[in-house]
């Protein structure tokens, strides 16, 4: 059975293995020009001046390649899903080849364990293989610059992709047993991908633990913008909101000041003002992953058990 | 006699229609026999309960001595050719031919490359490429070096051209002969049964009308024609299968063991094929069929 499953994906594997292949060999060599780039930026040493103009210049370099890398690593898990989840068995069910192979001398149940491993090892192996170099790839950027944490980093990176590779691959799994056509159990696993997703980022993994808050008061430096003081929110971190509060304790959008507002002389017009930030720490990075992934494996288990389920009670 | 397969009140429902209700057969050991019934008279249905693609809802069915149950053990003793023959359009010949062996224990790969070469197929050759009867014979092929002890095929020929037809079914013949199993094998087409069953199993409408040796169906079929009389008068051993009447004269077919003595019937003979029309023909018109498998039950 093991040589069936891989003699029927054998071409997809080959071209999937292929591309990430070629990807690998130019985001080896890319990843190591940014880490050469990022040491000679001055980006890790710079403490003083503008040190915003020096982060920009190191995030210019290949922009376009990380623009085009992110959606990509982000919908892959998707893309897995849909296209070896969902046809497993809905192919099997469409054509009619389920009553070649359900005939021959190998139980259903080993069937489709035999498939579910190989093609879903497959899976999992190439997303896992995938996520480590973009992961490795997006390093200097995600230590100098945005957080891995926030989304959409947070699923682009180490264990998330392959944990979103489970759950896709498995709701396809059994989205092809219900529904036992390939198309419909395809577009199935779309709208699942997306919706699970927005539960998952707006919902589940922002509150896998009470956010902490912090309020600094507004405060005016002789130049330049205001500032905040407390603690200081690092890139590590995960911001999940912002107010800002009036001295009346109001939340407020913005502050207007002109020019000639008698406050500009004496650096007061912020005076009262306060901003309060929640926000995950970057500790909590690691515990969020293996949560997450918690979440989604456990679903996908429990979605291939329904699937083997529903094979072997009911007829075809 | 033993049974091959066995079934008794065996019944399918799907949702709230029955596709197979209350049928009792049974297939002798070492047969080749015939399923023959119009479309939707539930012979898929009944196959597929003896493959073990479907389970039943009622009643029970054995297959050389077991319950078709998807146990490995079991689907090793069946090989099943299904309705159009699935195959892996992506596969090769070669392919299938490995799969077989590794998806069967009892794979006999020397018979299976044996009928490749006999059939000119190309291995290389994608299953897909090939013409309907070359993928029918492919599947035959599968089917047979698996050596199961019951060879079941559903419609097997029906999509194939004459020709590919023919081909199939000497095919089965000589595979028959040489390795020795029993066979069920189900069309709508009594013509491409008479040529290799030695058994008929008449299906209509879920029921079972008849089911006999080949040979005893047209030694005791006689169509009897005569002035027009009430059929109620004949001989309690005569059994009507089916009559017509028009104003001075009746016709009909019947079913007895005893030669026709009336000198008023002009008696003739029947094809298999006739014999089957006139079975077929009972759907619904309960009362002679009923008495008529009960004496089949019976017998």
């Amino acid at each position: 059975m093991t040589w069936l499953s891989w003699r029927q994906l054998r071409t997809q594997a080959v071209a999937v293995y292929g591309l990430l292949a070629a990807l690998a060999v130019l985001l080896l060599i890319t990843g190591n020009d940014l880490r050469h780039l990022l040491a000679r930026s001055g980006v890790l040493t710079c403490d003083s001046g503008d040190c915003g103009t020096v982060l920009d210049a190191f995030n210019a370099h290949y922009k376009v390649l990380r623009s085009i890398l992110g959606p990509i690593i982000y919908i892959f898990p998707g893309i897995l899903g849909i296209f070896w989840g969902a046809p497993l068995v809905a192919r099997e069910l469409e054509s009619g080849t389920y009553r070649l192979a359900w005939t021959q001398s190998v139980s259903r149940t080993r069937w489709l364990a035999t498939k579910v491993a190989v093609v879903g090892l497959a899976g999992l192996a190439v997303t896992g293989l995938f996520s480590l170099l973009v992961t490795w790839w997006s390093s200097p950027n995600d230590t100098v610059s945005h957080s891995r944490f926030s989304p959409p980093y947070f699923d682009e990176r180490n264990l998330m992709p392959v944990a979103w590779a489970a759950f896709t691959f498995a709701f396809g799994v059994l989205a092809g047993v219900l529904i036992r056509r390939t198309l419909p159990a395809m577009a199935a696993t779309l709208v699942a991908y997306i919706g699970a997703k927005i539960v998952m980022t707006a919902w589940i993994i922002p509150n896998l633990a009470t956010p902490l808050k912090v309020t600094g008061a507004l405060k005016a430096p002789e130049d330049g913008p205001p500032v905040v003081t407390g603690r200081r929110i690092g890139p590590s971190d995960w911001v999940v909101s912002q107010v800002l509060h009036g001295p009346d304790g109001r939340a407020v959008h913005d502050i207007r000041i002109t020019p000639d507002d008698p406050c500009a002389r004496t650096h007061a017009c912020f005076d009262g003002f306060t901003q309060t930030t929640t926000f995950h720490p970057g500790s909590r990075y690691w515990p969020f992953q293996w949560e997450s992934t918690g979440i989604l494996v456990g679903l996908a288990a429990a979605m291939l058990a329904a699937a083997f389920l529903v094979l072997r009670r009911r007829a075809a | 006699m033993t049974a091959a397969l066995e079934a008794a009140g065996l019944g399918k429902r799907f949702g709230k229609r029955w596709a197979l209700q209350d049928c009792t057969v049974a297939v002798p050991t070492g047969s080749i026999c015939g399923l023959v019934g119009p479309n939707g008279a539930g012979k898929t249905t009944l196959i597929q309960l003896a493959v073990g693609l479907l389970a039943p809802t009622a009643g029970s069915i054995t297959v050389a001595g077991g319950t078709p149950d998807g146990r490995p053990a079991q689907l090793a003793k069946v090989g099943f050719v299904a309705q159009d023959t699935p195959t892996y359009a992506q596969l090769t010949v070669a392919d299938h031919l490995r799969l077989g062996a590794h998806l069967n224990p009892g794979w006999d790969a020397a018979l299976a490359g044996r009928r490749i070469d006999q059939l000119g197929l190309d291995p290389k050759q994608k299953a897909g490429k090939l013409s309907g009867g070359q993928r029918a014979q492919l599947a035959l092929t599968l089917a047979v070096a698996k050596r199961p002890e019951v060879l079941i095929l559903d419609e097997p020929v029906a999509s194939l051209d004459p020709l590919a037809r023919r081909d199939f079914l000497s095919s089965l013949m000589e595979l028959v002969t040489e390795h020795g199993m029993t066979v069920l094998l189900s069309s709508h087409l009594v013509a491409d049964l008479e040529r290799v069953c030695d058994h008929l199993v008449v299906l209509v409408a879920s029921r079972v009308q008849v089911a006999s040796d080949v040979d005893e169906l047209l030694a005791t079929h006689r169509r009897i024609s005569g002035p027009r009389r009430e059929l109620s008068t004949l001989p309690a051993d005569q059994q009507v299968i089916e009559a017509s009447h028009t104003d001075r004269q009746t016709t009909a077919i019947i079913r007895t063991a005893q030669p026709i003595h009336d000198p008023a019937w002009s008696v003739t003979e029947l094809t298999l094929e006739d014999i089957v029309l006139a079975y077929m023909a009972h759907r619904g018109d309960g009362q002679p069929v009923r008495r008529q498998l009960a004496e089949v039950r019976a017998s």
